[in-house]
């Protein structure tokens, strides 16, 4: 029907030159904060903001009124208006929303590094902030009762039937994904228990101190089939914050600075949030695909000379979907890499998700995954991958998304 | 189905481009929208031809038969809709028109569903303003 989808092509004649690409090693990250990640953070989001914001700072070795320009999540029910009011800022010169959920978290970085290699801001805060185990679940069908009539002519198509939450959504995929490759329940099992080893060196994690085995996985319940619990993230209270600057100021701070590399977004044709059954082919993910392929191309690199991932892991299927989307795997390979876990943990050819993940450690909508990719190249992360020179991030996919690679 | 009258099913939203579409599954008609220009099939409908960016268009009964392309069983109720109860399948449908839908089903046990399992179309009345497409078993032999 779409041929263009089956070809995957990409336009490379009509993309913008590689030295043209402004961002390259211009701009760092140079400060993390978040909060404790819990069940019931016993507060407001925005104040949560602000201690994640604060402790950023800090960590940067900034004072608060260093801080020009602020990247929100379009989903985040706090704004920068009345952030800088708690946080005695006295004034923004650059603020932008990043949408699509999860695809926003290295978006928030590559807009920050935009304003700040364009001269638009000095200092750009990032930040995520969501009750979203005490509050409003992810894993959960939202609040219903109010809302007769669904919100838009997307959610018509799939709202009626049932299919009213991301577990859903995303099970969708993984039974085509299954079917076509032969995967395995064990072999996405296999990404779960990995990550949970990794969130047991990491005090920080949801899970830190309860490891599970690969039965334990098998023997967890079916939300919804084929995706059992162990195969959902965690819904977690939390904030975390980023500063974006400079890479010539990045010079004079406190910690030494994870460079950006490059921070791509990619949307493509026929997707909609979640729910892209229409295209000819729904194992491969083309927003992903095509946010690879622009990281690289900007960046130079090739997927075989970085160190160390943290792919956004809300569901284990979509660890071997990006293995593959990322060019890490062949299509239809990425669930044999994640088999036995030997590929994926720490001392593995590519370990990834070393905080614990989205699985383990916390879900903060992707930006818990960026804090572990700068201490990965700070060099202390609880579960340190030696010599780390080139880190890489991924956003949330099935909607559009975005990527960075980070070096030392 | 069964379904829980405390959460009523969410009613579709209709809008200028897709309401050719809601008012056939009312009256029991599966229509797509084609593109009166080069004849392009597309669900869900839109304002222009992607393929040759006309805005002539027109809605096409379906022969209303397809397989079954994906499909998902929600076990657990709080992730799924609590107007409909667990567990409840839905299923992705590549209907012979090439263009896919999303149904339920009715009389398909969860154990039994199949990718590439034959389907057909039929349709549930829920309530005075609410019908939905369902799939069912086909028959093959006829294409």
């Amino acid at each position: 029907m779409f041929d263009q989808y089956l070809a995957r092509r990409y336009r490379t004649t009509t993309r913008p030159r590689k030295e043209d690409y402004l961002v390259r090693d211009n701009a760092a990250i140079v400060g993390i904060g978040a909060t404790e990640f819990s069940r019931d953070s016993g507060r407001s989001e925005i104040q949560m903001a602000c201690e994640a914001i604060k402790a950023a700072v800090e960590d940067a070795g900034l004072r608060m009124e260093d801080i020009d320009g602020m990247v929100r999540f379009a989903m985040d029910f706090t704004d920068e208006m009345h952030l800088i009011s708690a946080l005695g800022i006295p004034e923004l010169s650059y603020f932008a929303e990043c949408g699509y959920g999860g695809g926003a978290s290295c978006a928030t970085v590559m807009h920050a590094a935009a304003a700040v290699v364009t001269g638009m801001a000095n200092y750009v805060v990032c930040y995520r902030t969501m009750n979203e185990r005490s509050g409003r679940r992810y894993g959960h069908t939202p609040g219903v009762g109010f809302v007769k009539t669904t919100p838009s002519d997307h959610f018509g198509y799939i709202m009626p039937f049932g299919l009213t939450s991301a577990p859903i959504w995303v099970a969708m995929f993984a039974t085509r994904y299954m079917y076509e490759y032969g995967v395995r329940p064990e072999q996405l099992g296999w990404v779960s228990v990995v990550f949970r080893e990794h969130a047991c060196r990491n005090p920080k994690a949801m899970f830190y101190g309860r490891p599970i085995t690969l039965q334990d996985y098998l023997n967890s319940r079916m939300i919804v089939e084929p995706l059992r619990l162990y195969d959902c993230c965690v819904d977690t209270d939390g904030a975390v914050a980023l500063i974006v600057t400079t890479a010539e100021r990045a010079k004079d701070l406190k910690q030494r600075p994870a460079y950006i590399l490059g921070a791509t977004q990619g949307t493509a044709t026929e997707g909609e949030t979640m729910t892209s059954y229409y295209r000819p082919r729904i194992t491969i993910i083309p927003e992903s695909w095509y946010t690879a392929q622009e990281l690289w191309r900007v960046t130079g690199v090739r997927p075989e000379d970085v160190d160390v991932v943290q792919f956004y892991d809300a569901f284990t299927c979509l660890v071997p979907m990006q293995l593959e989307e990322y060019g890490f795997c062949e299509p239809g390979e990425g669930s044999a890499f994640c088999e036995g876990g030997d590929r994926i943990r720490i001392g593995g050819e590519l370990p990834c998700n070393t905080s614990g993940g989205h699985l383990s450690e916390a879900y903060i909508h992707g930006m818990n995954l960026i804090a572990e990719a700068v201490r990965q190249i700070r060099g202390t992360s609880t579960a340190q991958v030696p010599d780390v020179e080139l880190s890489l991030v991924t956003g949330g996919l099935g909607v559009p998304t975005s990527a960075i690679l980070l070096r030392k | 189905m069964e379904y829980n009258p405390a959460f009523p099913l969410l009613r579709p939203y209709t809008d200028f481009d897709n309401r050719g579409f809601w008012e056939g599954i009312k009256r029991h008609a599966l229509v797509f929208q084609r593109c009166k220009h080069c004849g392009l099939f597309v669900h869900r409908p839109r304002p222009m031809c992607p393929r040759c960016l006309s805005t002539e268009k027109e809605w096409v009964p379906s022969e209303g038969k397809g397989k079954i392309y994906s499909y998902v069983t929600v076990h657990y109720e709080k992730t799924g809709y609590p107007g409909i109860k667990v567990p409840y399948s839905v299923v992705v449908v590549e209907m012979l028109e090439g263009v896919r839908i999303i149904a339920n089903v009715e009389g398909i046990e969860p154990e039994e569903l199949r990718i590439g399992m034959p389907v057909e179309v039929t349709f549930e009345d829920i309530a005075e303003d609410l019908t939905l497409p369902r799939v069912k078993k086909r028959e093959v032999g006829s294409p």
